[in-house]
């Protein structure tokens, strides 16, 4: 038992640290956030009937732009200082502690979206019943963000431009997330249930944490080697 | 002198193609075949679209566009398919031809997605009224476009030809899982999203002249797509085995005919 959460704990543990001791770093992640939540009114217009409708979608996409900025932090900087190589050298299994950072980057960057979204949802007016259903969307959807983010990051590692490819890369696979992401608040608005969407979601959180790991490995051994 | 010496070793098994040297020739060989397949199919396919082909009695002469574009659509897919099945198989058995057919197969399945969408918006135009509906079908190939901007970034991106091979080779294979789950997840939102879907399998029988002009044109967008590939993976040979002897004395040759 502990020689397989030893190695997880102890990269966890690191990366954590490692994101409480930068927290302006994470914090500019969140603020990205609501800054880009509180544009759209500005755009669109605020007659609340509107904003109401598009809040789901609004805080959705938002959050999926934040996620995508955060995501070349998580392999950057261990790349950068080596830590990568030796990671990779070591006996340990490369997927359990690829599992260890993606769920360190997530609570780091992912689980503050989800906690702050239901105060700016209010500011759209969504109706109270409703923040649960996002917020639960939110918990299980972005994680699937950080999972597949991350085969995006390993593959565009230390590459020119890599920012923008990163974005190109991922964005199209985001799509699903989103629909049932922003069609569970939607659903549960309109009556017919968020049972659907949320299950799927989660189908979709436990499949993606089987797969993504995985290519994820290969994608960082590919990028040092 | 290497040819003399590595001959009796290779059999005659087909995968000796799998060797750059062997296939560089071969690809020559059954590209102008191909072209020439193509150009054929494509005028047997046009004739049968625009003379023999009746006029539908509901779009009128609008409907002629699927003859070009159902078989992009089809060709978009399975050029991804065939992308990601060759990325798998580089992946498994190490094979750099593989990598090289699945870059060299992109940009004409990118190609395939832009004509579908264009000849579907000119479509569309006419028939729904709008050149573009958020109908399950047109996004998800909208998506599949993305998805080969993406491969085609990623492997441009990185110089290192080995990485960016593999790299590419797991977007590939990523994105092919994803398609379905894509398809069916946009499918789902649309029918969620607006209630009379317009579709474009709504044609209940059609002529058996309409379907032949189609399967013809489809045949031909194969024989094309090859055609297009083998050309374009043989420069692609070169530039990665540029430091193999038989590479230089091609190029003489080539500087030759010159």
């Amino acid at each position: 038992m502990s020689r397989t959460l030893g190695p997880f704990a102890a990269v966890l543990r690191r990366d954590l640290l490692l994101a409480w001791r930068g927290r302006a770093d994470v914090l500019v992640t969140l603020a990205f956030f609501v800054v880009v939540v509180c544009l759209f009114p500005f755009g669109v217009g605020a007659e609340t009937n509107q904003l109401r409708s598009i809040a789901p979608g609004v805080l959705w996409v938002a959050a999926l732009l934040a996620t995508l900025l955060s995501l070349h932090r998580l392999f950057a900087q261990d790349h950068a200082d080596g830590t990568l190589e030796q990671l990779l050298l070591s006996p340990e299994p490369t997927v359990l502690w690829v599992v260890a950072k993606i769920v360190a980057h997530w609570i780091a960057t992912g689980m503050p979206l989800v906690l702050v979204a239901p105060a700016l949802a209010l500011l759209f007016d969504v109706e109270q019943g409703a923040l649960g259903v996002l917020v639960l969307s939110l918990a299980l959807g972005t994680p699937i963000l950080a999972l597949l983010g991350a085969v995006g990051a390993a593959l565009t590692l230390g590459l020119r431009g890599g920012g923008m490819l990163l974005a190109l890369l991922v964005l199209p696979l985001f799509v699903p997330v989103l629909i049932f992401g922003a069609g569970a608040v939607d659903s549960h608005l309109s009556g017919t249930g968020a049972d659907a969407h949320i299950l799927l979601l989660g189908g979709g959180l436990l499949g993606a944490l089987a797969l993504a790991p995985v290519a994820c490995a290969a994608a960082l051994r590919i990028a040092v080697e | 002198m290497m040819k003399e010496m590595k001959r009796p070793e290779r059999g005659k098994s087909l995968f000796r193609f799998a060797a750059p040297q062997l296939f560089y020739p071969l690809a020559g060989a059954l590209a102008p075949w191909f072209a020439g397949a193509a150009a054929v199919l494509t005028i047997i396919g046009l004739w049968l679209a625009f003379f023999v082909a009746p006029t539908d009695a509901q779009q009128g002469e609008v409907y002629r566009v699927i003859f070009i574009h159902v078989p992009a659509a089809w060709m978009s897919m399975f050029v991804y398919l065939i992308m990601a099945f060759w990325s798998a198989v580089g992946l498994v058995m190490n094979t750099r031809l593989s990598f090289m057919m699945a870059r060299a197969l992109a940009p004409t399945g990118a190609m395939f997605c832009v004509v579908a969408l264009v000849t579907g918006a000119l479509w569309g135009k006419p028939t729904w009224g709008a050149y573009w509906v958020w109908d399950a079908r047109l996004t998800s190939q909208l998506l599949l476009l993305f998805l080969y901007f993406g491969f085609m970034a990623l492997t441009e991106a990185i110089e290192d030809p080995r990485r960016a091979d593999k790299a590419g080779a797991i977007i590939a294979l990523v994105g092919a899982v994803n398609v379905p789950i894509i398809y069916f997840s946009v499918k789902w939102w649309n029918t969620l999203h607006q209630g009379a879907s317009v579709s474009l399998t709504k044609a209940p029988s059609m002529a058996a002249t309409m379907l032949a002009g189609m399967l013809v044109m489809a045949l031909a967008s194969w024989a094309y797509t090859i055609a297009v590939t083998l050309w374009r993976v043989r420069p692609l040979i070169l530039e990665r085995e540029r430091h193999a002897e038989w590479v230089a004395a091609e190029l003489d040759a080539l500087e030759g005919r010159i």
